[in-house]
């Protein structure tokens, strides 16, 4: 079917191609449009992680762009996961198949986001996953057909915990989520302090999800570490960090590591409870001019500021339609290398680069919570501490276990 | 040291302690079920997204009304109890004479509204309600340092399943509610006005389910989906103490909160299915519940 | 009435009369099977006109809700627990799948059938003590019990899912991967398990579940062992959705946590409840109806409003179209041509 309909399409373009004349580069995109499926979280634990001011980012970007590339207008269709493995990998492959989409972007959970690359590889698409957090996307789960664009659980264990320790906090208690995700988070935080000469003095296996903390908090209180880190996400680091607070637990001398927090959720707790909390973010909308300026724009049209994740969407979409605009084409194989050949630098990354696992380095910040007195506004959040180089914060390619990539 | 099964005294009481909060709210919840389904005979499905609306109720209204937080305690139930007393008038009333389940279902798919509306206009990261001032800072019992407001909350929630105990099983609005449990058609023949009566009583459960929402606020992160996760393993708990009396339901739900508090000190892994667990044992031995009566 | 009135009769009369009633039976029977031959055609053509993929996703929820059905429509009891049972077959075959290349699909699709089966045999065993409300609430909680189990176990891949479940060949020898050969080996799966439902139905053990659902302690009375008879119904339902679950891991590749969440749960009550309970083609049109509303929706601005909108359907079902949509499409029937 899917071979029959694109036969056809081709067979209708090149006729119009030679009736018509219509300028070469036309002809070689895959219909007379650009299609571009943004699928994320819309409603659920994610939406103010992506959602929709992810959806309006994209938006932004064709708008900048111009609204069309090659002669071809560009499309959005967008539709919501509810953070559904099977739903999102449903509506991917109708996407592909059925309304040539040509690009998936967005794609917050990681279930979804494994189950999608799945899919796109299968089909021969192309997916840039700006959402989720798991690094196997790009290590064991790794195909040649996508792209993991904004951060990853790696530099944000990783770069955290080595300042951290760097800073003294070389004992630590570990809050671990006790599912795959978070052991994996754990394994990662456990090594680096371990390298680098601190050590873990005791670990809490915490069901997910957990709504109350308190007991945990008591027992990290108890264990006289002098680091708490929350190897969890979502909901249960956001239940951490207010019973910690509620517990006195900074004030007793005691500090929280986040491992996974963003934006939206430091926003939703409140400095009060956040505040001198250390975490590592791809990204921050005041972390210079050019950030301002585009998160100005954003904060126009939302109403709130970005994360670190929308502002990804923006800055991929332009970076894909840049290569298809470049290559003449919207093959997602030639597309993919072409935005491999090309460096990323503009508002969001710095050295960016893709890699041949479809990792996209760049460097990412070491920041502190601000403390209420410090912040001068509702947004003002973030100090950033320190710049972690890209070629330092990812996982080294060496350690992949990607088949891609030749060891 | 004085150690419990290789665990320190302190550490022990201290989480007893923070069961014992827990339980509280367990307790509130399965009371206000108890309370529904002796005159009504329904599940209330509904009751975790009531006793969320309680909280947002108490949130929105600081934001935007700047009501604070003693007298969102006092109205937050009155309002939202309301709004249960006019689902019960236009709509569960309706299904009355048909099959229970019928009733269990109406309350899901009311609470799939409820949630649903409130995630597409707050998202789900939850926001914060402040502590109140009086309630800042902590209370050092010499084993653990314990916030006031967990020592508040264990206080007032108590003071309500008291207080809903005395209204039932010593006043005469009391006798009626029980009568009318034992035999609703009897009542009617005495002149009881027992349609007023079940809207009444749908509209006092709903209202301890606020009041557990507004108590939880300044504790959790207040979102959409605070109740429904919640509201499961208070269905649990209710089948592990029958829904047969007042007390059952108070005391089960403590106990299942120590339990619970329990585990999260010797087998951390475990603490959120032991409840379950203990459910299954229970379905084993006295299929009737704790306290229920045999049928 | 009926019989005390034939036994006044003349024999001869009581005779061409009982001749009458097998002649009317006997043609019901036919019309029945032609409609059922007439849905199997749909069914064989249908990938043609449709996309096969949302296609065999309806008949996996199809047949899940059908054997939600057995349980609610045929013996009376409200299953809250039901995705426990789905997911308990998509991740059993999912990993027998992905972790051993050798293994054939409906090899791995039986495996996951027999474990939900068993997980079916427990739930059931301690469902049953307790009744009517209470037994919602139970099965309920033993399913979130069985959630947090899938979220921690190793082998589900916890919130990531288990991903990469291949379809394989079929006996050996068919390639699933292509759509077709996909398509109509679950519509054989789906035909399979709607056959079991039907006979059971039609079966004398079908008649004493009836008996049960419609007066219990005269069923006791007449000396049936009742729980007997749920137990095997619950088994039965359970070991079928089981079946979807496992039948729709092979056919997504994929089996996740959603399939376990209580949402699902809930889904299924939705699906057979629009439908029509109790019916046989209920939960057929209702699994279609909610899949294709979940799909068309999700995709449309009113995307985020999915909840609310099966949360409205629920409340109106229950409130007023209670038989579903089947239940009021036989009622007009039976009212305008009969």
């Amino acid at each position: 079917m899917t071979f029959i309909k694109k036969t056809l399409t081709t067979s209708i373009a090149l006729a119009a191609a030679s009736t018509f004349a219509v300028s070469a580069a036309q002809a070689q995109m895959s219909d007379d449009e650009v299609r571009i499926g943004y699928l994320a979280d819309m409603s659920g634990t994610y939406r103010d992680l992506a959602g929709p001011g992810g959806l309006e980012a994209m938006q932004m970007a064709i708008e900048d762009f111009g609204g069309s590339v090659n002669g071809a207008p560009i499309e959005v269709l967008s539709a919501d996961d509810r953070n559904s493995a099977d739903v999102g990998a449903n509506t991917v492959r109708a996407w592909i198949d059925r309304d040539n989409v040509d690009m998936i972007g967005g794609l917050v959970a990681s279930s979804v986001s494994i189950a999608v690359t799945k899919v796109v590889e299968e089909n021969d698409g192309l997916a840039i996953v700006s959402g989720s957090a798991a690094s196997s996307i790009t290590n064991e789960h790794c195909t040649p057909n996508h792209i993991h664009y904004v951060y990853d659980t790696y530099p944000l264990a990783n770069g955290t915990a080595k300042a951290v320790v760097e800073q003294g906090g070389d004992t630590w208690f570990m809050l671990t989520a006790d599912y795959a995700f978070g052991h994996a988070l754990e394994g990662d935080v456990t090594k680096v302090v371990e390298e680098n000469g601190g050590e873990i003095v005791g670990t809490i296996r915490h069901p997910f999800p957990t709504n109350d903390f308190s007991s945990y908090i008591l027992q990290a209180q108890g264990s006289g570490a002098k680091i708490v880190g929350l190897a969890n996400a979502g909901s249960d680091t956001v239940n951490a960090i207010t019973t910690a607070s509620q517990f006195g637990l900074t004030q007793s001398g005691q500090q929280l590591a986040g491992l996974l927090i963003f934006l939206n959720d430091v926003h939703a707790l409140g400095l009060q409870a956040t505040q001198n909390l250390l975490l590592t973010t791809g990204w921050y909308w005041d972390m210079d001019d050019q950030a301002r300026e585009w998160s100005d724009r954003y904060f126009d049209r939302v109403g709130a500021r970005p994360t670190m994740v929308q502002a990804g969407i923006y800055s991929s979409t332009m970076h894909y339609l840049k290569a298809v605009d470049a290559a003449g084409t919207d093959d997602p194989e030639v597309v993919r290398a072409q935005m491999a050949e090309e460096p990323i630098n503009d508002f969001f990354a710095r050295n960016g680069q893709i890699r041949e696992d479809g990792r996209m380095i760049h460097d990412m910040y070491l920041a502190q919570v601000k403390t209420p007195e410090e912040s001068t506004g509702e947004w003002d959040l973030y100090e950033i501490l320190s710049t972690i180089p890209a070629e330092e914060a990812y996982r080294p390619l060496s350690e992949s276990q990607c088949d891609l990539v030749q060891n | 040291m004085t150690m419990i099964f290789g665990v320190p005294l302190a550490v022990f009481m201290g989480q007893i302690t923070l069961g014992l909060v827990n339980g509280a709210f367990y307790a509130l919840l399965s009371l206000g079920l108890a309370v529904i389904f002796g005159l009504l005979k329904i599940i209330n499905f509904a009751h975790g997204a009531q006793y969320m609306l309680g909280a947002f109720a108490a949130l929105l209204g600081l934001e935007y009304l700047g009501i604070n937080y003693w007298l969102a305690l006092l109205l937050v139930p009155l309002v939202v109890g309301a709004f249960g007393m006019v689902l019960e008038r236009y709509l569960l009333r309706r299904i009355a004479h048909l099959d229970h389940l019928y009733g269990l279902l109406l309350t899901f798919g009311l609470a799939l509204i409820l949630e649903g509306t409130l995630v597409n206009f707050f998202g789900v990261s939850g926001a914060r309600y402040p502590t109140p001032e009086v309630f800042q800072g902590g209370l050092n019992l010499g084993f653990m340092f314990l916030p006031t407001y967990r020592a508040w909350v264990l206080v007032a929630a108590l003071a309500m399943c008291l207080f809903t105990w005395f209204m039932i099983e010593r006043t005469r609005l009391g006798a009626y509610l029980r009568a009318g449990t034992e035999n609703s058609q009897l009542m009617q023949a005495f002149g009881v006005n027992v349609p007023l009566l079940i809207t009444l009583t749908y509209g006092f459960g709903v209202a301890l389910a606020a009041f557990a929402g507004v108590l939880a606020a300044p504790l959790y992160p207040v979102s959409p989906t605070m109740g429904s996760s919640l509201l499961i393993v208070v269905f649990a708990v209710v089948v592990i103490g029958g829904m047969g009396s007042i007390l059952g339901a108070i005391i089960t739900g403590l106990s299942m909160g120590i339990i619970e508090g329990l585990t999260k000190v010797y087998y951390p892994e475990a603490s959120n299915t032991v409840i379950f667990l203990v459910m299954i044992l229970v379905l084993l031995l006295r299929p009737v519940g704790l306290f229920g009566k045999e049928a | 009435m009926a019989d005390s009135q034939s036994l006044s009769q003349t024999p001869s009369e009581a005779f061409s009369k009982t001749s009458a009633v097998l002649e009317r039976q006997r043609r019901a029977k036919i019309r029945r099977n032609l409609f059922y031959l007439a849905l199997v055609v749909v069914g064989l053509v249908a990938p043609f006109v449709a996309y096969p993929v949302f296609l065999m996703k309806v008949l996996c929820f199809a047949l899940f809700a059908s054997a939600f059905n057995l349980l609610l429509g045929y013996a009376g009891l409200l299953s809250f627990g039901h995705a426990a049972f789905l997911a308990t077959g998509g991740y059993i075959t999912g990993y027998l799948l992905a972790s051993y290349p050798g293994l054939t699909p409906e090899l791995g699709i039986i495996a996951g059938t027999l474990v939900a089966t068993v997980v079916g045999v427990v739930f059931g065993v301690l469902s049953i003590r307790r009744q009517g409300i209470y037994f919602a609430m139970v099965t309920l909680a033993l399913a979130q019990l069985v959630y947090f189990v899938y979220i921690q176990a190793p082998f589900t891949g916890g919130e990531d899912g288990l991903h990469g479940v291949p379809r394989g060949e079929l006996f050996g020898f068919i390639n699933l991967s292509n759509s077709l050969a996909m398509y109509y080996f679950v519509f054989a799966i789906f035909i399979f398990g709607f056959a079991v439902i039907q006979r059971t139905v039609h079966s004398p053990y079908g008649q004493v579940m009836k008996a049960i659902r419609e007066n219990e302690p005269r069923a006791v009375s007449l000396g049936y062992n009742t729980d007997a008879y749920k137990l095997v119904a619950f088994v039965l339902s359970a070991a079928l959705a089981g079946l979807a679950g496992s039948t729709k891991t092979v056919v997504f590749q994929l089996a996740s946590l959603t399939d376990a969440h209580w949402h699902m749960s809930g889904e299924v009550i939705l699906m057979t409840l629009l439908g029509g309970v109790g019916t046989l083609l209920g939960p057929i049109t209702g699994a279609g109806i909610v899949v294709s509303l979940q799909h068309v929706l999700g995709q449309s601005p009113l995307g985020n409003w999915v909840s609310v909108i099966l949360g409205i359907i629920f409340v109106v079902c229950v409130l007023s179209f209670r038989s579903g949509i089947i239940g009021e499409l036989a009622r007009m029937y039976n009212k305008n041509f009969k």
